[in-house]
């Protein structure tokens, strides 16, 4: 789950890691008290969750407050990387007189988390010269030691004993607190701004781990998904939306990639991705049928391989949603494993005929599609 | 031979009384594993399906010499089962469950490393040496003893393509899940490693997908390796930045991408296939047939 930069800096107040002062708003007027309360020069940042928004203009700044709010006016109109400006954070201007990067992420080959720093900050990491980027993996028994912490502001050329280079260690030490309290996948400052003797988060970057989000219920929710996907996920499938006309169903998410390829490798092009994962009832089944449906495909591949998924149950949610809401588009059913006999045999009492093989039901589906 | 279970491997089911638990000893059972002892908090001294429950790994531990543990306990309860069982000594941990927590994932994987047992999973339908021993979910009549190693990502396209191969005659050493996470214990090079080892494997099918590094990690090691992999990586039509299913699943940054994946692996020496049912044809070709 993407965190939109304002509630980023809102949990590093909380463990008391400097952020400018500031506030998200949501309208130009809040935006022009925001200024007036903060005093002196401002910079009003668009709120939204993809990268990049400076280049595209979501980052202006404003000496008073009139010049906040109409600022405030222009960016609330903006679409950056298709998302709309709806939510504003002003903050002070901060005199930046250096610009640093540090996030601590997964890192998925060593099975552990890796911090990255830089005195490179305020630009694209991954445009950093390899020389300027420290990396430290944590050892997550070990955690974060003070000893730690200071060696990477060693390597980042930070003198230790100046006032920004203890900053910077107890930084370090909070931001690895934050990653782990919070279950984030990533945590970043970019940039982290010396500012005379402070150091202060100029933005905030969190990214919490989906599957840990039932034991962080103090966070606020940011749902990046769209209402369709959202209503899947709840049903336990896994639905995704793509741009084609074939509507594709499977259980499991490798043979529903699998799937999607092959049809993609037969000239097809996919409508969405559903994995209905195990064990899905008549429920499920149907849930999924109208979310394939709502994308107007022309034709439907479902792909079913039964280990623990028993072909009669599935055959029999198909054969039900078939009688009772029927089937507008041409679907073709490949069923293949527990029970597949008992399964082919209640489908052929609907009029559908079940496939053997992967291919020839998928070539199958793109030649409906196509007719 | 097979690698890391066999005939005489001795089994424990962590939650053998759950609803997944039950059903899937049942199964693995009939597949001819040993299973010598399960668990259940509260449920100790009870019999289930002939087998003996104990309330805590330790206690099963006490009547019984065991090897390996398969794990059916919910995400919010696998990281405290899992090490438990690594606590107890429990060489081989199979984590069936998935949604688990990263950090969590992290934890179990660290831990493992320091007592030197092996994770296999989390989020994974786990192993089976063809004939001999099953821990996990598969389905039995898919698996028959031969001469393949497979690792795998993913579930059931891994039963997809193992079926194909037994269809065609084509038997399998081992074949392990590596699991769908981003963290997990043994990886493919793990595997890769084990198999070049193993006498009885005499060719590799790897089944990867988009997301992570896995495949390219692999690819470093399948340069040296003797015996011939066939690879299919699943996801190339994913779209960027969607995760498909697996929590692994996602290309971000310009990282994990089918065509770096791909390239990566026939750089090494490995084949690819582009679709999952053309595995067989060249299995046969690389054993020589």
């Amino acid at each position: 789950m993407k965190m939109y930069e304002y509630m980023g800096k809102e949990i590093f107040a909380k463990f008391d890691l400097p952020v400018p002062k500031g506030r998200m708003v949501s309208s130009p007027d809040e935006a022009f008290q925001m200024a007036t309360e903060i005093g002196g020069s401002v910079v009003i940042k668009a709120q939204v969750l993809s990268g990049k928004r400076g280049k595209a203009g979501g980052i202006k700044f404003a000496d008073h407050p009139e010049e906040a709010r109409s600022a405030a006016q222009e960016l609330f109109g903006m679409v950056i990387q298709g998302l709309p400006v709806e939510i504003l954070l002003v903050e002070e201007k901060l005199q930046i007189d250096r610009e640093l990067y540090l996030s601590i992420t997964i890192d998925s080959a060593a099975k552990m988390p890796i911090l990255i720093a830089s005195a490179q900050g305020g630009m694209d990491i991954e445009e950093v010269a390899e020389e300027y980027i420290v990396k430290k993996h944590i050892d997550v028994e070990l955690g974060m030691q003070g000893f730690i912490a200071s060696d990477v502001v060693r390597r980042m050329g930070i003198p230790l004993n100046s006032p920004q280079g203890k900053e910077l260690i107890k930084i370090i030490k909070t931001l690895y607190q934050i990653f782990t309290q919070k279950d984030a996948d990533l945590v970043e400052i970019n940039p982290l701004v010396i500012s005379g003797d402070k150091v202060i988060a100029a933005d905030a970057k969190v990214t919490i781990d989906d599957e840990a989000l039932y034991r962080q219920l103090d966070l606020p929710r940011v749902e990046e998904r769209t209402a369709a996907e959202k209503a899947a996920h709840e049903l336990g499938l896994t639905f995704v939306e793509l741009d084609g006309d074939i509507g594709v169903m499977a259980n499991g998410a490798g043979i529903t990639m699998g799937t999607l390829d092959t049809l993609t490798y037969y000239g097809g092009k996919p409508a969405n991705f559903l994995d209905a994962g195990g064990g899905t009832g008549e429920e499920g089944t149907a849930k999924a049928l109208e979310l394939i449906l709502s994308r107007n495909p022309k034709s439907i591949i479902i792909n079913i391989f039964g280990g623990i998924t028993r072909c009669d149950d599935v055959a029999r949610a198909f054969a039900s949603v078939k009688k009772n809401r029927g089937m507008p588009v041409p679907v073709v059913i490949r069923l293949v494993g527990t029970n597949q006999e008992a399964g082919r045999a209640i489908l052929k009492e609907v009029g559908i005929e079940a496939y053997d093989s992967m291919q020839d039901a998928i070539k199958k589906a793109v030649a409906l599609a196509n007719s | 031979m097979a690698i890391i279970i066999d005939e005489n491997t001795n089994v424990v089911v962590q939650g053998l009384t759950g609803k997944q638990g039950l059903f899937h000893t049942k199964q693995m059972l009939a597949y001819g594993s040993k299973i010598v002892a399960g668990t259940s908090p509260g449920k100790g001294g009870t019999i289930v399906e002939g087998i003996p429950v104990y309330d805590t790994v330790r206690a099963a531990c006490e009547s019984h010499r065991v090897d390996a543990s398969v794990i059916f306990i919910p995400a919010a309860f696998a990281k405290d089962a899992a090490l438990e069982a690594l606590e107890a000594g429990i060489k081989v941990v199979v984590v069936v469950t998935e949604h688990i927590p990263v950090h969590d994932e992290m934890a179990v994987v660290a831990y493992a490393k320091r007592v030197k047992a092996t994770v296999i999973g989390p989020n994974t339908f786990g192993i089976v040496s063809s004939g001999k021993c099953k821990m996990g979910i598969p389905p039995n009549q898919f698996f028959i003893p031969g001469l393949v190693g497979v690792v795998a990502r993913s579930g059931t396209l891994t039963y997809e393509i193992v079926g194909n191969l037994t269809a065609q005659g084509i038997g399998q050493s081992t074949v392990v899940g590596v699991g769908g996470d981003r963290v997990v214990g043994l990886s493919f090079v793990d595997v890769l490693k084990q198999f070049e080892q193993d006498p009885e494997t005499k060719a590799v099918v790897l089944i990867g997908e988009i997301g992570g590094n896995s495949e390219e990690e692999a690819s470093l090691y399948i340069k040296e390796m003797t015996k011939p992999v066939v690879a299919y990586i699943a996801g190339k039509s994913a779209p960027v930045g969607k995760r498909m299913g697996h929590a692994g699943a996602i290309i971000e940054r310009g990282k994990g991408t089918y065509e770096g994946k791909v390239k990566a692996l026939i750089e090494a020496g490995a084949r690819v296939v582009e679709l999952p049912f053309e595995v067989p044809e060249v299995i046969k070709e690389v054993l020589g047939r």
